[in-house]
């Protein structure tokens, strides 16, 4: 077996530094914008200052995560074809978001999607149930991206992974902490651009090798390995897991806290619009361009090597880099791939703080009567709070195999947050009961089906054989949340709700009305 | 605001606001149904009926490569459709509407 030449895993000098300028540059914005976010208007929303545009990047790359990055592009160098199915599946859920979320949730909310679910219910119980599904959409999403921090910052910059952690951690509350939305949009801007201009020049730099022809990669793929990885494989082993997989995907994006936040820093609907339109431009290409990666690292890296880094294949676009462009442009992507975890978790802890205070602290605790300076300090509060949290748990969960945690997530948003917030929007009868039951539902056969799955029964209980035969519970636990929410709101007429219905739809339609 | 109640409900009632609603929800409904097509047809045929997606277009390019890519440039496109179409028809009919609303 030839010697694998890699310095992945040394102090890289050139990583370090344009990490170090990222940070840097950051936090001057995060100065910048502290001055700026005063009002909870401004905290939560940016004062409704940000551009489609603008809006459309920060989406990208709030939602653009290292894990995907790094595990899609690895798993099409591992496994060819099949890594696309998960790309795909990542994507198709925005159109969904545009035609049918978007512009009804940019009018009718103010600050999170729980707005818009209990717009026309009773504040108190809609608030805690939708908080509930929120709260645990977030935390399980931030335990994946935190390990998957601690375990790349680790192997990339050779710092011990608690410290990892930590750095990590402090520098995301102070971004949310002192910058609120308005600094996390612009570190979410910056990465995004800093993502796709790296993807793309890792990929020119591939096919460079390949006469600059696409499709002379896949030919030395199937060349070098089998016609098979140009085709679909054993991805699938289950064919319902695979219909259940791609509900939770296409559904859960719709459903996902801190990407219908965003939705709330912008002007009007037509913005919100635009922001989709945008967002799902770049989140395309990027997954296009994540499948060429896989397909260079499987033909100039090897499998072989890929694998011996890492089994999942993690590390396989950082082994292109440095295959095709060196240790520096090794050290620019790894860079990247850690500003975009940061850029992620940031999103994620000032939606789970605004969950906990605006939500919970002052719609059920203070009833809604509370001041502006009041209101801010506790969603600071809440920042570390949600921020502590993510440290704490990315310390607990050190070396745990955490990667069904976002399909969990996903899960959980499709199954918990998406049926209330759309029946919430376009179905007069729903009512309080109905949206409680539908969320706990949905919530908890979720995290049930889960943890009798084969990924948690077997893989990490080592159980011998799961109860529940699926991967992904969605197709299941999202069925049976939209059947319980819909005959609960049957039994339990509502005739406040039905009424503000008729009213809402001023609101909903022509955005007369909206914050 | 200053709408009264009565006028909020003779603007809910009036054919011009129903068929503003009706021609968003058939839009969106449309476009939602087409997405879930191209999606699941996509995803039962790997489920169900692999070699569909491995059929041999080129030396060795397999069709379900274009398609794959072709997917995710189709759910773009589509956004770009119902953007256009609520720039141009949507946001008048509604621009119309505030304005007999905030004006009267």
């Amino acid at each position: 077996m030839e010697t694998i030449q890699s310095t992945l895993g040394q102090v890289n000098i050139a990583s370090i530094i344009i990490f170090f300028v990222f940070v840097a540059v950051t936090l001057v914005i995060t100065y910048w914008a502290a001055k700026r976010t005063k009002t909870t208007s401004e905290f939560y929303a940016a004062d409704r200052s940000i551009s489609g545009f603008q809006n459309g990047l920060a989406l990208s790359g709030d939602y653009m995560s290292a894990a995907s990055f790094l595990g899609i592009a690895g798993m099409v160098s591992l496994k060819g074809y099949d890594g696309l199915i998960y790309s795909i599946g990542f994507l198709v859920g925005w159109p969904l978001i545009m035609f049918l979320i978007a512009e009804p949730l940019r009018n009718l909310g103010k600050f999170t999607f729980a707005d818009v679910v209990a717009f026309r219910l009773k504040q108190k119980p809609v608030r805690i149930a939708s908080s509930f599904g929120s709260l645990m959409t977030i935390t399980f999403y931030l335990i994946a991206q935190m390990v998957g921090a601690g375990s790349l910052v680790n192997i990339l910059f050779g710092f011990p992974y608690e410290i990892a952690i930590i750095i990590v951690g402090l520098v995301m509350i102070a971004y949310v902490l002192f910058g609120g939305m308005l600094a996390t949009t612009w570190v979410q801007i910056i990465k995004a651009v800093l993502l796709l201009s790296g993807a793309t020049f890792l990929v020119i730099m591939t096919l460079s090798h390949f006469n600059m022809n696409p499709i002379e990669l896949f030919n030395q793929a199937a060349e070098k390995y089998s016609d098979a990885v140009l085709a679909p494989g054993q991805f699938v082993t289950n064919s319902w897991d695979a219909v259940s997989l791609g509900l939770a995907l296409i559904l859960g994006t719709a459903g996902l806290p801190h990407i219908l936040m965003r939705f709330f820093t912008v002007p009007d609907a037509k913005q919100a619009r635009k922001s989709v339109f945008v967002a799902t431009g770049f989140i395309g290409y990027f997954y296009i361009l994540t499948f060429f990666i896989g397909f260079g690292a499987m033909v100039l890296v090897g499998q072989d090597v890929v694998s011996t880094f890492d089994k999942g294949g993690n590390m396989a676009a950082l082994l292109l880099a440095e295959s095709v462009g060196g240790q520096f442009f090794l050290g620019f992507i790894a860079a990247v791939a850690f500003a975009t975890i940061l850029a992620v978790v940031a999103g994620l802890t000032l939606s789970g703080a605004s969950t906990l205070s605006h939500d919970l602290y002052v719609s059920v605790f203070k009833k809604g009567k509370s001041d502006e300076a009041g209101e801010v300090k506790v969603a600071k509060i809440a920042t570390l709070i949600i921020g502590a949290l993510a440290i704490f748990l990315g310390l607990i969960f050190e070396g745990q195999n955490v990667a069904f945690m976002v399909g969990l997530a996903f899960a959980i948003a499709a199954s918990a947050n998406f049926p209330s917030l759309l029946l919430s929007i376009f179905w007069k009868k729903f009512t309080t009961k109905g949206s409680v039951a539908s969320i706990i539902t949905g919530a908890g056969l979720a995290v049930l089906l889960i943890i009798l799955s084969p990924t948690v029964w077997v893989d990490i209980f080592h159980n011998e054989a799961a109860i529940f035969s699926l991967k992904n519970p969605a197709i299941i636990s999202m069925t049976a949340s939209f059947t319980v929410g819909i005959i609960v709101s049957l039994a339990t007429k509502e005739k406040s709700a039905e009424e503000k219905f008729e009213d809402e739809k001023l609101r909903t339609y022509l955005g007369i009305g909206a914050e | 605001m200053g709408i009264s109640s009565e006028r909020v409900k003779d603007i809910l009632a009036s054919e011009k606001f129903k068929n503003l609603v009706k021609k968003r929800m058939r839009v969106s409904i449309t476009l939602t149904i087409i997405m879930l097509i191209v999606y699941f047809g996509f995803i039962l045929s790997i489920a169900f009926y692999k070699e569909l997606l491995a059929f041999n277009i080129g030396e060795h390019l397999t069709i379900g490569l274009p398609i794959g890519i072709g997917i995710i440039v189709f759910a773009w496109i589509l956004t770009g459709i119902y953007t256009r179409w609520a720039n141009k028809e949507y946001d008048k009919s509604v621009r119309e509407l505030r304005n007999n609303i905030l004006e009267g």
